[in-house]
């Protein structure tokens, strides 16, 4: 295992380049996440427009991991539905905690299986997680709201 | 390479130490700088652990047996050595504790606790707390706690831009209202040194007392609690080659006196009713239960090791490869110190950012080198947040690191800018 194998050349392009990043309005639920071990920090916000993630807009300072895996997180959850959202985080979560063992599915995590190589590094996976921790979150309080304002 | 100016071999040393002839992944030769985190543990402490669990380990202080009169002798005659070791007037103002954390958060829990006597040893909510921005959390966590159990006001000295402590407001900081200065002795992020006689001074104006965190002094420099002149400081063993879980308050016996227990249990008390206690003298009275029996003649051992190589050496040894490392890596286009840039008043943690490209970065392609560094916050986000930046990276030096370590970290850094860039 070396550096190359962690610092996969798409994860470096998402860092160098992000997509989706800058937060945005108007939006529906925000969360921010913080790494306490490091400090990286990261800012979720969703806007959704019936069953889909309409936007996913993000900002946070951190390693390139952490920056990203949100990138990616945006590519892959942008203008889909919740419910395949939500799968998507599953398979990324799994990849991440699998320990290097679970082989990933591009189809469904595209440019995140070259994060498989993170799995390996123990101090690094929360990195890879903390913008989808972050997306979770901010799903769950944009329908909190949304069901609050309903009653 | 330089030839350092250094009354060390630390390549001798270094021959003390079995783990530095680790091999990494890779077959690369570990280069170690990450003492501030914890020391490598030399041979005869190594041997020491052993030996008291292979021929004297029994509990102390209870029994009549010869092992127990063996492992008491020996827990005891620790205390006694790291007392010499600090220039403490009495073996008896040792107490035993886990860590430099649980020793800070003895003295903050017994002030905040209302249980003392003398009002001078009980916070309220007409005192003053005084801290710096500079402390690792755990000395500012405990205080926090206390005046919120308390109403007590919290209070901090700032830092200057270049990392030192701003003094300049000390007249109104350190008050009539002050009942405690706690501060460190050195930073264990931006390695600064304070100047510790000023505040001293103005807290014995006031009446206050003054406790020092001396976690990163201890190990590194000569430490002289009488010299000092403050009432209380914590350090920890295995920043000072000594083993984990053993840790060191030191007070002064009116001060130690004073303040009421900490934890209850065995061998802390000197008689026991169910309606009440009486508690032991000090030591005693602050180490209830079993205490780190191997660990406290592993930190004694430690002191000999220390002590036979002499710390003003170390100190010096450590000075001169500051010097060598603040001058190295600034020559490095993008890297920014975070603290002291000149080799004053400061000790052998250097703390720097690399432009563009972030610690954790940093730290893995070192870590692919062989080079052990720590990145992050170091436990002391409030000095980040005051330079405005996330995280460092931080190399540490002691006594076993040799300036080609400090090249091997200079090239280090530059490849990763390489593979950044």
């Amino acid at each position: 295992m070396t550096t190359d194998t962690l610092y996969q050349e798409i994860i470096l392009d998402h860092y160098k380049h992000p997509a989706g990043r800058g937060l945005r309005e108007p939006f529906d639920g925000e969360s921010h996440q913080v790494n306490p071990t490091c400090g990286d920090e990261m800012t979720v916000r969703v806007r959704l427009a019936g069953d889909r993630v309409k936007d996913l807009s993000y900002d946070g300072k951190g390693c390139s991991i952490s920056q990203a895996s949100a990138s990616v997180l945006h590519q892959l959850v942008a203008g889909h539905r919740v419910d395949e959202a939500f799968g998507t985080c599953d398979a990324f979560t799994e990849l991440m905690q699998g320990r290097g063992e679970v082989e990933p599915d591009e189809d469904v995590l595209g440019d995140g299986i070259a994060f498989a190589g993170v799995a390996r590094y123990p101090a690094r996976i929360k990195c890879a997680l903390l913008s989808w921790m972050a997306f979770r979150d901010a799903v769950a309080r944009a329908l909190a709201m949304a069901g609050k304002e309903r009653a | 390479m330089n030839e350092l100016a250094s009354p060390l071999d630390a390549e001798q040393v270094r021959k003390d130490f079995p783990i530095l002839e680790r091999r990494l992944a890779g077959d690369r030769p570990l280069v170690y700088l990450d003492s501030a985190n914890t020391s490598q543990k030399p041979r005869a402490v190594l041997d020491a652990l052993a030996d008291h669990y292979e021929r004297h380990n029994a509990n102390v202080a209870r029994a009549v047996h010869q092992l127990g009169e063996e492992a008491t002798a020996a827990y005891e005659n620790a205390r006694t050595k790291v007392a010499a070791f600090i220039g403490a007037p009495s073996r008896d103002e040792v107490v035993f504790t886990k860590n430099a954390s649980e020793a800070l958060n003895l003295v903050a829990n017994t002030l905040a606790s209302g249980l003392a006597a003398d009002p001078r040893f009980r916070l309220g909510p007409d005192d003053d707390v005084v801290i710096t921005e500079m402390e690792h959390h755990s000395n500012i966590v405990p205080w926090q706690l206390a005046c919120q159990r308390t109403g007590t006001r919290l209070r901090w000295f700032g830092l200057t831009d270049e990392g030192r402590l701003e003094v300049s407001n000390l007249v109104d900081l350190v008050t009539e209202r002050t009942k405690i200065v706690a501060m460190v002795h050195q930073s264990n992020i931006l390695g600064t040194v304070n100047s510790v006689s000023p505040i001293v001074a103005r807290a014995r104006e006031v009446g206050a007392l003054v406790m020092l965190d001396c976690a990163q002094s201890v190990p590194h420099k000569p430490v002289d609690v009488t010299e000092l002149g403050v009432d209380l400081i914590a350090f920890t063993g295995h920043k000072m080659c000594g083993p984990t879980g053993i840790g060191v308050l030191w007070g002064r016996t009116e001060v130690l006196d004073a303040l009421p227990p900490f934890l209850g249990g065995g061998e802390m008390i000197e008689t026991v009713d169910m309606t009440g206690s009486t508690f032991a003298p000090i030591p005693h009275k602050f180490e209830a239960g079993t205490p780190p029996i191997a660990q406290a003649v592993g930190l004694g051992t430690a002191v000999d090791y220390l002590s036979d190589l002499g710390m003003v050496n170390v100190a010096a040894h450590e000075r001169a490869l500051t010097t060598y490392a603040l001058e190295r890596l600034g020559e490095i286009d993008g890297v920014r110190f975070v603290g002291p840039r000149l080799p004053i008043s400061r000790g052998g943690t250097v703390s720097f950012t690399v432009d563009g490209i972030h610690p954790h970065d940093v730290g893995q392609v070192l870590d692919e080198l062989g080079i052990a560094v720590r990145v992050g916050h170091h436990c002391a986000r409030p000095v980040c947040v005051r330079y405005g930046i996330p995280a460092t990276t931080r190399a540490s030096f002691y006594l076993y690191t040799t300036p080609a370590e400090v090249d091997a970290l200079v090239d280090g850094v530059k490849q990763v800018q390489r593979f950044f860039g």
